[in-house]
């Protein structure tokens, strides 16, 4: 196997003959490993130009893919949360919040604001499941609220799109009822007769799920989707089975009748748009 | 025979001790009045101070005993005529959640609530009092049915959670929850939740937005079970206490948070102790809410409900 063996021993390239590769220039789709250029897959709303994948992504990807020329006014983006019950687990509930703050950038896990889509004026309220999984606590529950009032206020169609695990258990029974108050609101926004149009994206379950994001006038999803009320695991160690193929994902729940239409990300600012005109 | 909590175990201990007492009276003629009195005074004592000083996790327990009696006790107890009604209209029966119109103290009322079994048979038959789908649906249905005939609402909760199984997930679990949130806040009749047990997350939720939501002293409302709360943050099943603790989820925890309106007191022993009692304190706390929520109009009702509900929640600005 005298093939194997290097003839001479260490790198010898000098640094300066080296390619050009920086961090972050090719991005490989976690679903069929194949590369693109990031450049590439953004251009592409984040999906893999090869099979389709929809990237996991945040509010500010969202807000930019959406709003034109990603110009939009934000609401209440410096509301941040508070600890009325003093909860510790393994760690002080405020030190996770300001390191989770640290990390992301972000002030939670939800953030809203309004402007134009496709010239159509609308109020957008956006998770971020890289602020604690995305888990509903005050802030959440509260921020949702004021974009709905928003929308109330300005007669302006609204759009959610949700990603999350579900309440954030550091807020206890504060968390389970941003549920109801997220629920009042849209009763108010329905007796308007205000468009609400729910993406749900992957993940969407728990308390998410069982409130705001299946209330919408048309609930729709990306592709792919995992979408529940309980998570799968929790249903395994229920029935003490495996559980089917494609079991929750977005097409089971179009298919079971609880979606309207699942929309591919590249079309879902159109889409959209036009569903809002339709009903003006 | 009597179920026994651990921290009832004094109490157990001397009771025990008071029947043979009056065992060794009978048989032997000896006159032991004096001794059953001064027994029976300390026994109200100690059952006095433990009932005072529970633990969160204690109420949980108490919670969940076996012996407290569940919706349909509470309604042939408190009611003079209970017609059930059953299913969602779509896919069946759901005998996890029970309901139907009763007459309660000289009005008709819709009365409805999840329901837990008394045995294994029955617990399994009433799935552990977990609902699915339809059975949310069918407490819409039935709260809707009221609504049209200008009927108020009462809802009993006792749940530890939604059942998460595979078909419960296939005819929409969180659909038939959201639905059931939303449609609550514009019932134009009295709505009157009670948390009799145990109040789960979601699936307690879905039948408890009312004008008032009331708990019973020895219940726990909140978003997750302690047990489940410890396995997700602690990793592991053994820090229930400390979770139970951490989530404030006692009635009185949640009335200070004003996350409910008020609490139901329980005779001393809780529920358990005395069924008869228990059903007479809520009927009448059940009768003088509806005095108070018939003196407004129905948009005053709705409206404050919403703004009940929106006003809960702490942010920092």
């Amino acid at each position: 196997m005298s093939w194997f063996i290097r003839k001479e021993k260490g790198i010898n390239t000098p640094t300066e003959m080296k390619r050009e590769a920086p961090d972050g220039l090719w991005y490989q789709c976690p679903n069929c490993k194949k590369v693109m250029h990031t450049r590439e897959h953004k251009m592409n709303a984040y999906t893999c130009v090869h099979c389709n994948y929809h990237e996991k992504i945040g509010s500010t990807e969202y807000f930019a893919l959406l709003f034109d020329d990603n110009l939009f006014t934000e609401l209440d983006a410096n509301m941040t949360s508070a600890d009325p019950l003093h909860f510790v687990d393994t760690k002080a509930y405020p030190e996770r919040v300001k390191s989770t703050i640290g990390k992301t950038g972000l002030k939670d896990a939800v953030r809203s604001g309004y402007g134009k889509m496709n010239d159509l004026e609308v109020t957008i309220a956006c998770m971020d499941f890289n602020f604690i999984g995305g888990s509903m606590g005050s802030v959440v529950g509260e921020k949702i609220a004021r974009a709905i009032d928003h929308s109330l206020k300005t007669r302006t169609p609204f759009l959610m799109i949700s990603r999350s695990g579900g309440a954030r258990m550091m807020e206890a029974g504060f968390s389970l009822m941003q549920m109801a108050k997220t629920s009042a609101k849209l009763a108010l926004l329905s007796e308007a007769r205000i468009p609400y149009v729910s993406l749900l994206t992957d993940p969407t379950t728990g308390g998410v799920t069982a409130s705001f994001a299946m209330q919408g006038d048309f609930n729709i999803a990306e592709p792919g989707a995992l979408i529940g009320f309980a998570g799968p695991r929790v249903i395994r160690e229920t029935i003490g089975k495996n559980l089917p193929e494609g079991f929750q994902s977005a097409e089971f729940v179009l298919e079971h009748g609880f979606l309207d239409f699942i929309v591919d990300r590249k079309d879902l600012k159109d889409k959209v748009t036009s569903l809002f005109r339709m009903l003006e | 025979m009597r179920t026994y909590l651990d921290f009832e175990r004094p109490i157990a201990d001397l009771e025990a001790r008071l029947v043979e007492m009056k065992k060794l009276a009978e048989s032997s003629n000896v006159d032991v009045s004096e001794a059953v009195a001064s027994l029976e005074v300390s026994i109200s004592k100690l059952r006095k101070e433990i009932f005072e000083n529970l633990t969160r996790w204690q109420r949980v327990q108490l919670s969940r005993h076996p012996d407290r009696p569940y919706t349909l006790d509470y309604i042939s107890l408190m009611c003079d005529q209970f017609i059930e009604l059953h299913g969602d209209r779509a896919v069946r029966d759901d005998p996890a959640m029970v309901g139907g119109f009763a007459e309660l103290g000289g009005q008709t009322v819709m009365i409805l609530g999840t329901q837990k079994g008394r045995n294994t048979k029955q617990r399994q038959q009433r799935n552990f009092g977990m609902a699915n789908p339809e059975g949310y649906r069918k407490a819409l249905r039935l709260m809707k049915l009221a609504e049209k005939f200008n009927k108020p609402i009462i809802t009993m909760i006792d749940t530890p959670g939604a059942f998460p199984g595979l078909e419960a997930e296939e005819r929409g679990q969180g659909e038939a929850i959201a639905r059931n949130l939303k449609e609550m806040f514009s019932l134009k009749v009295p709505v009157i939740c009670i948390i009799i047990g145990e109040g789960a997350s979601g699936g307690a939720l879905g039948i408890a937005i009312g004008d008032r939501v009331l708990m019973l002293e020895n219940t726990w409302y909140s978003v997750i079970s302690p047990e489940n709360c410890s396995t997700i943050l602690w990793r592991s099943w053994d820090y229930k206490e400390q979770a139970a603790e951490a989530m404030k989820l006692s009635a009185r925890d949640m009335e200070k948070y004003g996350l409910v309106d008020g609490i139901v007191e329980e005779p001393v022993g809780g529920a358990h102790a005395d069924h008869a009692e228990m059903a007479r304190h809520m009927k009448e706390v059940i009768l003088h809410t509806l005095e108070e929520l018939n003196r407004l109009s129905p948009e005053e009702r709705v409206s404050q409900r919403i703004d009940k509900f929106c006003s809960m929640g702490v942010v920092v600005e």
